[in-house]
């Protein structure tokens, strides 16, 4: 199972939204073919009984109340990163059509 | 120990008027100046340092840092110069806002003055994943300082500052402290918030302090611990705080851990090692060998929940509101494929590949569940060490600092340097990396760890230790 073809590796790279070259499809098919394969080693441990764990120090549900807080930050601060804006929105490219 | 006083010193002496913070700041900056060759710094905070000094030195000058510089790990979002995590994607990139760790470092008078460089989203063991610049060892510049926080971990052992801070997923403070010779500390996880530090493993990630001293970095710990709003996952802060520690090693129960002393350990490294257990035991500790059995599985775990954890954090980078944008991009899926593909570099690809398999349907149960289930094996194990003895011992990294390119085209060569960190993230408990000695004249840090929300005593054994070591 942990032999990664070049189909495998498009499709992975199709879920994860990453454009891959041609050399990195062919490097990944190997590399990642032999990071599985080690940790295939897992297959073999014991684990009856146990449960998966999450959250280590056993926090559950943190939660805060719900207040809308002031932290100084004029909103063009907040979208000074912005590649592409119009009227103080996020521009991307068309989604349909 | 040549270039600046205890932390404490310096701040007790800023609030005197002995010292003068804009003369640490130009302390800190000349120092960087100097030491570019290392390639330590990918950018200072000159101007916004200087003005800060200058309202340390007109009067607010009594907080219990002040005037202190530090260099914080690039990877932390600081007001004032782009934060980038050493990654092309975030090249450009200025903080909208700060992080909670800086804000409380500042709020006791220290000062950034540089934020240091790092394997690209903290993805690596050697800086050398780096988009921009690989760091070199201040002990041999042929060699790698260790990673991630490579950067700020040679920062500390060249003295441009008093402290810096890095991040810890794998070992990223501790193993980069052992391959330097300073103090690299890892709390238990949730201590201290992470919110406006670029995540990489959110059920893994820590940050901590890299000092000269156990000291100096106590203290450091101590402005940053406590719960915070912005952080879900930040617990209570000890009420004892971290300072003011008096630790004393007669009659410490201290096991060392039997499956990192084994094979795949150097020689030189073991050497330092056993020497050091020797001392501790000399100096009244009661020294125990104590297996944990599942530990060789540690690797195999933490390189299936990390990518997984990686690949989900790192789905934010899409190029549509911050980050390297896809200008040839003709539509919009393009602009996320395009913009990932050129903004991310090899490693982060590598692990946003290795997530998105092992969380795929029809994977998800034999590689990510099993290893989460794993985990509490490994958490069971240590819990139960820790009913025999009060604190665990061992290496930081099965070697010292290795030549640069070494490890660059074989990834799983590179994750076995994290072999010995990773169990302390797995498991959440804090763990310190201590200078012990050399090994043909390179640093060989020595690993202490506690039960977790033990981290004052951690602390204080360090502490005790640290003037047994060298």
């Amino acid at each position: 199972m942990a032999k990664l073809s070049r189909e495998d590796i498009l499709k992975l790279a199709r879920l994860a939204r990453l454009d891959l070259s041609d050399d990195e499809i062919t490097e990944y098919s190997s590399e990642l073919s032999e990071i599985l394969q080690y940790v295939e080693l897992l297959q073999s441990v014991d684990v009856d009984g146990l449960e998966p764990t999450n959250q280590v120090t056993g926090l559950t549900n943190v939660t805060r109340a719900d207040e809308v807080r002031d932290y100084g930050y004029a909103p063009g601060d907040l979208l000074k990163n912005l590649p592409d804006q119009e009227d103080g929105q996020i521009k991307v490219k068309r989604m349909v059509g | 120990m040549g270039a600046w006083l205890p932390i404490a010193e310096i701040a007790a002496k800023v609030a005197a008027g002995e010292l003068k913070a804009t003369d640490l700041v130009e302390q800190s900056l000349k120092a960087i100046e100097g030491n570019k060759e290392f390639d330590a710094i990918i950018v200072t905070l000159a101007s916004n340092a200087r003005a800060r000094a200058a309202a340390v030195d007109a009067g607010d000058n009594k907080g219990r840092l002040a005037g202190v510089p530090f260099i914080a790990k690039d990877n932390f979002l600081v007001f004032g110069a782009d934060t980038t995590a050493a990654s092309n994607i975030l090249r450009g990139f200025e903080a909208p806002y700060q992080a909670t760790a800086i804000n409380r470092l500042e709020a006791e008078g220290a000062i950034c003055v540089a934020k240091a460089n790092l394997d690209a989203f903290a993805h690596g063991a050697s800086t050398e994943n780096s988009d921009f610049m690989t760091t070199k060892n201040p002990h041999d510049k042929t060699r790698v300082p260790g990673g991630s926080s490579g950067g700020s971990a040679a920062s500390v052992a060249l003295e441009l500052a008093p402290f810096a801070l890095g991040t810890d997923t794998g070992g990223s403070i501790r193993q980069p402290s052992s391959f330097t010779g300073v103090v690299g500390y890892k709390p238990t996880y949730g201590t201290i918030s992470r919110s406006g530090v670029v995540a990489m493993g959110s059920s893994l990630d820590v940050i901590g302090p890299m000092a000269r001293t156990v000291e100096d970095a106590a203290l450091i710990f101590d402005v940053m611990a406590g719960r915070d709003d912005l952080d879900g996952t930040t617990i209570e802060r000890d009420s004892a705080g971290y300072t003011g520690l008096s630790g004393d090693i007669v009659g410490k129960k201290i096991g060392i851990i039997k499956e990192y002393m084994g094979e795949g350990l150097d020689e030189g490294v073991k050497g330092v090692i056993t020497e050091a257990a020797d001392k501790l035991k000399a100096a009244g500790a009661e020294i125990t060998e104590v297996s944990l059995p599942s530990l060789p599985t540690a690797l195999a775990v933490y390189y299936i929940l990390c990518p997984a954890e990686v690949s989900s954090n790192l789905g934010r980078y899409d190029g549509q509101r911050y980050g390297h944008h896809a200008s040839d991009a003709k539509n919009l899926d393009q602009s996320y494929t395009h913009a990932r593909g050129q903004g991310f570099g090899k490693e982060a690809k590598r692990r946003i590949m290795i997530g998105t398999y092992v969380l795929s349907s029809g994977y998800y149960d034999a590689y990510y569940k099993k290893a989460q289930t794993v985990r509490t094996k490994l958490i069971n194990e240590f819990n139960k060490a820790f009913e025999e003895v009060d604190f665990l011992l061992g290496p930081v990294a099965p070697t010292t600092a290795f030549t640069i390119g070494a490890n660059a085209d074989d990834p799983l060569q590179m994750y076995l340097s994290d072999v010995m960190t990773v169990g302390a993230n797995l498991v959440g408990i804090p763990a310190i990396s201590l200078p012990a000695g050399l090994s043909e004249n390179l640093p060989v840090g020595l690993q202490l760890m506690a039960p977790q929300r033990s981290d004052r005593a951690l602390l204080e054994l360090a502490q005790a230790a640290e003037g047994l070591l060298v």
